[in-house]
């Protein structure tokens, strides 16, 4: 039984919502000494998912599905092949080692506890987008990890900055996370399916489909926001307000690669048109040459490396967007590369910001000395990022290189644009990697110590196997690489990992590269008057037209709910009735045929009009007198008068009632009436005229209404089975009775309950002492 | 309000009116009356009392605030609506009876016991609403 | 008789929907006791009135024998007289809390009443 359980990928997925909702009862435990322990379930995690290695490298795909929602389609399908095997080492993975590097990061944190909480929603929820079939369940976990984002970002929830870096962030993707689910209902209606598995089959049909255009450009809108790109790019600098753990985690490694993930999971189902590529290699290119032209006017590392990472994700859209098989293959082996040295490079300027408590870059030096295995890992991690050999970023570089050299016409533009960002990338690592570490240090810095080794041997290890890899590349070939690109759809030739080529163009590139961006690392030097000369173009920014938008927005939101709902009572009851008069009438004047039938009218007998007459004349004393007192009788008497008009019309219950309730309602305001205040008259003449005009029109409507319904013919089964089972099933003969009491008893039991609610809320609101002094 | 003659008469109204409410309540299945128009007489009994006599007079005589006669009379209506269920396991609200008419009240049955709920409901909530005001004006 | 109650139920209304126009909050709720008479009669007239046949099966009979008055708009009549009693009740009492708490009677100036509340 354990071991089938074991199997299952649901329950590797809800470990991560388990160890959270455990955290809520056993978090403080968890606080000081044994936060460390938490690292333990990605790493169980990570092993899990290492065991299904060998099945994936052997060109099986493994597929879970549980009933979920049956009626409306909705399964939880889990597969698991070579792309989400990849994706899924990398969040349990990296996700152990950020644990542990935060228990020492955050150690002694108040809210230690509640940050392990939010960081295992999101790696559940991370882990389900990854492995989930059913585009449903694809686009709940997704919207989950946009919302522990939130959490994760606003976590230092006292600043101002975070709170609104967390908004912003989330106003973005979980616009992005709405487009998506609009783009996957559409999609599962025209593919009749919402497994992306059975989707393949019918790719033919969803291109054809006249919903594609639409379909395409929602899923882009989903990924674009997601995965920071161009014009959607400027939330992710502001996360960077997040502890750095997470900006590790969530903001370069994992989170932000969600949008890679699902243009390359939508790759085989709706890609190989124009559209798709022309528009994924456009925006991929925009985003990648812009954030990296950006690195050079940042001084703050995480920046520095907020911007590298935005390049690099335009990068992995970029080659999305290529769709050849070296292209695929190049987006594959770069998720991994960027995963490795980005996390360390994160990592690292994490414990620089943690000893010297500040990341400013031209502020920064020489640090090697009191930081040494800090430094090696930063290290590395820059040289791998600059794609010098033997590093595994060599290997990307080669490969993405290949990629654009091989596609047709363009082949030169996108080639040089590739060499553009690649030269500004390795000069952003360069920064983030070397630059703290050489050169003199200075004496502010000398009493800097080494922490903990849970900080400095995570990013140690994780630069190491960007070197490692480089080396033995046969490592992730077989096991990761290929299934992941058959999973792509490419099964073509099988594919050859290496690092020496020969010395070729590719060969050429990447020196020219390395040459050129160490030049540039040699020549220019950050500075604030770089950031201080972007900031002016600060207004054409993206990021500004958003916030222009929306406080626009905001602004003309506010004028339109002052307009509409303005809180005068009477304006709104103008309104309606006004609205009323003008539909109701036009209709009226439309269809009425003005024919009363006079005959079918009863005879009017002197009480009856003297009844009408006293009525009419009470009506008009209530109205006009000015004094309260004489306005409360003159409305009883009017009642009273309605009673009378129930006796004479067969009413005989109504008229009790009706002469007891007047009665009572009478007393009730003769005994609050004075301690109500005077009888006043607000408004002046012309108001009064202009509502008695729109009253008179109401009233003129409805005895028009009355006798338009009097002059059609009656029927009503209703009353015909009332009369005639009244006695025979209810052994009643008031029929009026028998429907209250039994026909329609439980109407009735409401009423009283009913009644019963308004008595307690008048007790209640005269009994309960509340002024509103004590009140607050 | 309170002149001697409204006062003795009010001794010997309250009783009379009280019986007329009831008389309303019974008859109501088969004559014009029943539980909302009774209860409404017997609420301008007791008002009637409270402007002759004072409000804490009538309250002696009830002894109970009027209040508790709402939750009595939602539970005689509840238990009227289910005693179907439990009698001869019809469904809630069917109306059962006793087999042998009574002399002035006619046939028994649940909805007669349903209709004293609302009656004692609407004396309840008028005479709860009437004296909370009386209290606090 | 009918014609007469059309225009009398017009009145009804008109002068419910006058009063619930005013600023003051005492004329609000006597509009609202206007109007709902006014709906009653309504929902009566229509109905059709019949003269001096109440829906009551005559003795020693299982049915009726002659034409009757429609039972049906007078229950519904019934409950809504009761329950506008109940609604007339805890707004008059409402409006003398407000008046104790706001100390005025003009609706204008209780439209920011969130900040007494």
């Amino acid at each position: 039984m354990l071991l089938t359980l074991y199997k299952l990928m649901l329950i590797a997925i809800l470990t991560g919502f388990l160890f959270s909702i455990f955290l809520v009862f056993a978090g403080k435990y968890l606080k000081g000494r044994l936060a460390i322990l938490s690292a333990l379930v990605p790493l169980g995690l990570f092993v899990y998912f290492l065991n299904f290695s060998k099945r994936i490298a052997n060109g099986e795909v493994i597929s879970q599905t549980f009933e979920w929602v049956p009626s409306l389609g909705v399964n939880l399908g889990f597969t698991l092949d070579g792309v989400s095997l990849i994706f899924a080492l990398m969040i349990t993975g990296i996700g152990f080692l950020v644990f542990a590097y935060t228990a020492a990061y955050l150690k002694g944190h108040e809210f230690l506890d509640r940050f392990y909480g939010y960081l295992g929603i999101f790696m559940a929820a991370m882990l389900g987008v990854v492995l989930s079939d059913n585009i449903i369940s694809l686009f709940v976990f997704w919207e989950l990890t946009s919302i522990s984002s939130f959490f994760l970002i606003g976590f230092n929830n006292k600043e101002e900055a975070s709170r609104k870096s967390a908004i912003l962030a989330l106003a973005i993707t979980g616009t992005g996370g709405l487009l998506l689910l609009a783009g996957v209902l559409i999609l599962g209606n025209v593919a009749g399916t919402y497994s992306i598995a059975e989707m393949l089959s019918s790719k033919e049909v969803i291109a054809d489909s006249a919903h594609y255009i639409l379909i395409v450009l929602l899923i882009f809108g989903a990924a674009f926001t997601k995965s920071a790109q161009f014009p959607f790019h400027f939330w992710l600098p502001g996360a960077m307000k997040a502890p750095t753990p997470v900006s590790t985690y969530l903001h370069s490694a994992t989170m932000v690669k969600a949008g890679v993930y699902l243009l390359m999971r939508f790759t085989p189902v709706l890609g190989s048109t124009e559209l798709w590529n022309s528009t994924l290699i456009i925006v991929g290119a925009t985003t990648m040459v812009y954030a990296a032209i950006h690195t050079i006017f940042r001084t703050d590392l995480k920046g520095i490396l907020a911007y590298s990472t935005i390049s690099a994700l335009g990068v992995l859209v970029f080659l999305i967007g290529l769709g050849t098989q070296d292209a695929l293959l190049a987006a594959c082996v770069f998720i991994l590369v960027h995963a490795l040295y980005k996390a360390t490079l994160f990592l690292v300027t994490g414990i620089i910001d943690h000893e010297t408590g500040t990341r400013d870059i031209t502020k920064l030096a020489g640090l090697r000395k009191v930081l040494l295995p800090v430094a090696i890992a930063g290290i590395l991690a820059a040289i791998s990022n600059a794609g010098i050999p033997p590093s595994f970023g060599f290997l990307g570089k080669d490969l993405i290189y290949e990629a654009t050299l091989h596609f047709g016409n363009s082949a030169v533009l996108l080639t040089i644009l590739a060499i553009v960002t690649n030269i500004l990338l390795l000069y952003a690592g360069f920064l983030a990697g070397i630059k703290p570490f050489t050169g003199k240090l200075p004496t502010t810095f000398e009493k800097v110590h080494l922490p903990s080794f849970l900080m400095w041997l995570p990013p140690l290890i994780l630069a190491t196997l960007g070197i490692l890899i480089g080396l033995f590349p046969s490592i992730i070939q077989g096991s990761l690489i290929q299934p992941a690109v058959t999973a792509l759809g490419e099964s073509g030739s099988e594919i050859q990992l290496k690092l020496w080529h020969g010395f070729n163009l590719i060969l050429a590139l990447s020196a020219t590269t390395i040459g050129v961006g160490a030049l540039l690392y040699f020549i220019m030097k950050p500075s604030q008057k770089l950031e201080n000369g972007i900031a002016k173009l600060e207004f054409i920014a993206p990021q500004t037209l958003v916030e222009k938008f929306g406080f626009g927005f905001g602004k003309f939101s506010r004028f339109t709910t002052g307009l509409i709902q303005n809180g005068y009572l009477r304006y709104y009851v103008s309104v309606i009735i006004l609205f009323l008069v003008i539909l109701t009438g036009y209709t009226l004047i439309q269809n009425t045929k003005y024919v009363f039938d006079y005959d079918s009218f009863s005879v009017l007998t002197v009480y009856e009009v003297l009844t009408v007459l006293v009525m009419i004349v009470g009506i008009l004393f209530t109205v006009f007198t000015k004094s309260r007192l004489a306005a409360v009788a003159a409305m009883g008497v009017v009642g009273l008068a309605i009673s009378l008009i129930f006796v004479y019309y067969s009413a005989p219950d109504l008229a009790m009632t009706q002469f007891s309730i007047d009665t009572l309602t009478v007393i009730l305001f003769v005994l609050v009436l004075y301690k109500l205040p005077k009888y006043l008259n607000f408004s002046d003449y012309k108001v009064r005229i202009k509502d008695g005009v729109l009253s008179l029109v109401f009233g003129a409507l409805i005895t028009v209404l009355a006798l338009e319904v009097l002059s059609e013919p009656q029927g009503s089964q209703l009353t015909d089975y009332y009369a005639e089972n009244a006695y025979v099933l209810a052994k009643g003969k008031n029929v009026v009775n028998v429907i209250l009491v039994d026909f329609r008893g439980i109407d009735t039991f409401m009423e009283i309950a009913v009644l019963t609610i308004a008595a307690i809320g008048v007790f209640s609101l005269l009994k309960l002492r509340l002024t509103s002094k004590n009140r607050r | 309000m309170k002149t001697i003659i409204l006062r003795t008469a009010s001794d010997y109204l309250l009783p009379l009116l009280l019986l007329f409410s009831i008389f309303i309540l019974l008859r109501g299945h088969y004559l014009p009356g029943g539980g909302f128009v009774g209860g409404l007489i017997a609420s301008i009994a007791f008002v009637l009392h409270a402007f002759a006599n004072g409000l804490e007079n009538t309250k002696n005589l009830l002894r109970l605030h009027p209040g508790y006669l709402m939750p009595l009379g939602l539970l005689v209506a509840t238990l009227a609506g289910l005693s179907p269920i439990f009698v001869e396991n019809l469904p809630f609200m069917t109306g059962i009876w006793f087999q042998e008419p009574l002399p002035v009240i006619g046939m028994i049955g649940s909805a007669l016991f349903f209709d004293i709920g609302v009656y004692l409901v609407v004396i309840g909530v008028s005479l709860t609403i009437i004296f909370t005001i009386t209290e606090s004006a | 008789m009918e014609f007469l109650l059309a225009i009398l139920i017009g009145l009804l209304y008109a002068s419910g929907l006058y009063m619930m126009l005013r600023r003051s909050l005492v004329k609000l709720i006597i509009g609202l006791i206007l109007l709902s008479n006014g709906a009653n009669l309504l929902i009566f007239l229509l109905g059709r009135i019949t003269k001096g046949k109440p829906p009551i099966i005559p003795e020693e009979s299982y049915n009726f024998l002659d034409a009757y008055a429609d039972p049906v708009p007078q229950a519904l009549i019934l409950t809504a007289i009761v329950i506008s009693f109940g609604l007339q009740s805890f707004a008059i009492v409402l409006i003398k809390r407000a008046y104790k708490v706001v100390k005025t009677d003009d609706l204008d100036q209780m439209n920011s009443t969130d900040e007494f509340s």
